[in-house]
């Protein structure tokens, strides 16, 4: 088990050294000078000529590499061409919502899909199962941005129950400290950490998240209720489950610890697969119901070809997908102790 | 080729009789087809059937849909039932295209990947390493530093897609190399050209069908998002991510700019989807098996 989990780490460098290569060199695949594609059409021979000594453009090319590969071990994910700050200080602003909205999104994905693709299964060939099978069909062929604006247009323009647009931190401040400076904490209603005005906290948090977490989720929720419907299907023909029934154990016993658990391998790969879906989702979920995360900074430096912050965040997406698809990995000698390595 | 020895398409009788059976029996590829059919045809006359899409009409912005005009007018009084339809076409093209370029492509290396091993190890570490960058992401970068035209568009949908093709073609080169009939052509002598050809290739076209349908409808709504996120085709061009763009600002005052590019958009990716499904279902029945 150990030797499997040192060994599974260590096949993720490869890959990261990948994702770091092609990330440093989609600029140089890119036809024409660099410095001029980041300066962008308007640029003076000056400005062009700066960006080139800031990122080191004129260096040779390894060397470039090695330079690049070297801060990024230290943590340094290099300047803002735009707005002239580190790289990391901008994502470490802006994780703060793109972490809650995924989160938020996961839970309520996993929470509507399991059981929908359990009762599927269950239901076999039934209207439940067709109607979920139908529902995952839509969940894929309708884009993030449509179920969105749908969304809004009924649940916040026309029934006010949701705000329209925007975010809410859970964090509050909940006290003073000796030295002056506010005490950050959770808490149900009160003033924001950062512009010190009322309006933050859990309530206004999960009233802000909601929209943009079932938008984002549907997408992930077709593809697991999918997956899980297939996989207890399978499970459900076992012999085990006879005999479950023949003992007499109640159907829910049957579908919860016999079928869904011997079915969660599949399930578990799905979601760790689907965090892909997922991260690009959020890039135009942030966009639509303008939360200021991760995916609008990434709308903003590609609009303004800031490179640095599209090479940053980048190898931060294609990290966390990295990392949770290797506790995916980890987690099957867990759910299933016939998988050893 | 056991994998298109399923029932439903084994029919007899006259050729009507057989048609008719045909769609009775997977009634899914139908009414995706005839859905995706419908779609080709507008794309094709959009011309023919609407006034100029680009016109502006400055005196009629913001029009309701069905002042004599079907779906309304956007906030320069251009038409967007003719932008809807005008929409078809670059949604059309960016899906067929996408997914004809990463099948041949991930078809190809596929192909090599699963017949040579060394190629295999440097490949699928490549592949692997694209895999882990969110497909949108990848796309916008692309675009973003290379230009906006609908050419680049379609190759940087392509380049995420590529990996997940290669991986499947890979699979099934795996499993068709130690059958018995590919031992038997190696034995008597057959090249390795012949057997990738004639005995391989022909086992990897029916997931691939099935694959190249996903990737298709993957590709219209990366295209319509890059579009939303004005990364993608140029503005000047009335992709339905363009048009659902531009209204975005007016959402609250004309809602009917982003609702029908958003539904014609859902109603295609759907039929693709759907055929997708049928197909499936009918070629496939071992990943058919593995998803009912």
């Amino acid at each position: 088990m150990f030797a499997y989990v040192i060994r599974r780490i260590l096949a993720t460098i490869p890959v990261m050294g990948v994702v770091a290569i092609f990330v440093f060199l989609l600029l140089h695949l890119t036809p024409g000078d660099p410095a001029a594609v980041i300066a962008g059409d308007y640029a003076s021979p000056a400005d062009v000529e700066r960006i080139r000594e800031t990122l080191g453009l004129n260096r040779p090319l390894h060397i470039q590499f090695f330079t690049w590969a070297g801060r990024l071990f230290q943590g340094d994910l290099g300047i803002s061409i735009f707005s002239k700050v580190p790289v990391i200080k901008l994502i470490g602003q802006r994780i703060e919502p793109t972490l809650a909205l995924a989160t938020t999104t996961i839970f309520f994905a996993v929470l509507v899909a399991v059981p929908l693709g359990v009762l599927a299964a269950w239901k076999s060939g039934t209207w439940i199962d067709r109607s979920v099978m139908i529902f995952a069909v839509l969940g894929f062929s309708v884009p993030i941005f449509i179920i969105a604006y749908s969304m809004i247009w009924t649940l916040s323009i026309h029934l006010h129950w949701f705000p329209v647009q925007g975010y809410k931190s859970f964090l509050i401040q909940t006290g003073t400290g000796i030295d002056g400076a506010a005490i950050i904490g959770i808490g149900f209603e009160g003033v924001c950490r950062d512009s010190g005005r009322s309006g933050c906290g859990l309530v206004p948090f999960f009233r802000h998240i909601t929209l943009p977490s079932v938008a984002l989720g549907l997408v992930y929720v077709a593809l697991i209720a999918r997956i899980t419907r297939a996989s207890v299907m399978e499970v459900l023909t076992e012999d085990y489950i006879r005999t479950a029934h023949a003992k007499g154990l109640s159907s829910r016993v049957v579908l919860i610890r016999h079928a869904l658990k011997n079915a969660s391998v599949p399930i578990v790969t799905v979601i760790g697969i689907g965090i892909a879906l997922l991260l690009g989702g959020v890039v135009v979920t942030e966009s639509v119901f303008n939360i200021p995360g991760l995916g609008r900074l990434t709308v903003d430096a590609i609009l303004h070809r800031d490179y640095p912050i599209i090479q940053g965040l980048i190898l931060i997406f294609a990290g966390v997908y990295v990392l949770i698809n290797l506790l995916v990995d980890i987690s099957y000698t867990f759910l299933d102790p016939r998988i050893r390595y | 080729m056991d994998a298109i020895a399923d029932e439903s398409l084994i029919v007899r009788g006259s050729l009507g009789a057989r048609v008719w059976q045909y769609c009775r029996r997977n009634p899914t590829i139908v009414i995706g087809a005839l859905l995706l059919l419908m779609m080709l045809i507008i794309a094709l006359l959009a011309s023919h059937l609407t006034p100029d899409p680009m016109k502006l009409n400055p005196i009629k912005r913001l029009r309701v849909p069905g002042e004599g005009m079907l779906f309304g007018t956007d906030m320069y009084g251009r038409d967007v039932f003719a932008r809807t339809l005008h929409g078809s076409r670059i949604s059309l093209l960016v899906g067929l295209s996408a997914a004809a370029v990463s099948t041949l492509f991930g078809l190809t290396i596929g192909l090599m990947a699963g017949y040579n091993r060394l190629f295999d190890t440097i490949v699928m570490r490549f592949m692997d390493g694209i895999m882990a960058i969110p497909s949108i992401l990848l796309a916008i970068a692309l675009v973003s530093l290379t230009g906006a035209s609908v050419g680049i568009v379609i190759v940087a949908i392509s380049i995420p897609e590529i990996p997940r093709v290669v991986r499947l073609v890979r699979s099934v080169v795996l499993t068709i190399r130690e059958q018995p009939y590919v031992e038997a052509a190696i034995s008597v002598g057959a090249r390795l050209p012949k057997i990738l050809l004639r005995h391989i290739l022909p086992n990897t076209l029916a997931p691939l069908i099935v694959q190249a349908t996903y990737v298709c409808a993957s590709a219209m709504i990366t295209e319509a998002i890059l579009s939303f996120l004005g990364a993608g085709t140029p503005p000047d061009i009335p992709s339905w991510g363009n048009v659902i763009s531009e209204g975005r600002q007016y959402f609250q005052r004309a809602p009917w700019i982003i609702f029908f590019p958003g539904v014609f958009l859902t109603i295609t990716v759907l039929a693709v989807n759907i055929l997708g499904d049928g197909l499936r279902d009918g070629l496939d029945p071992r990943i058919a098996r593995q998803m009912r």
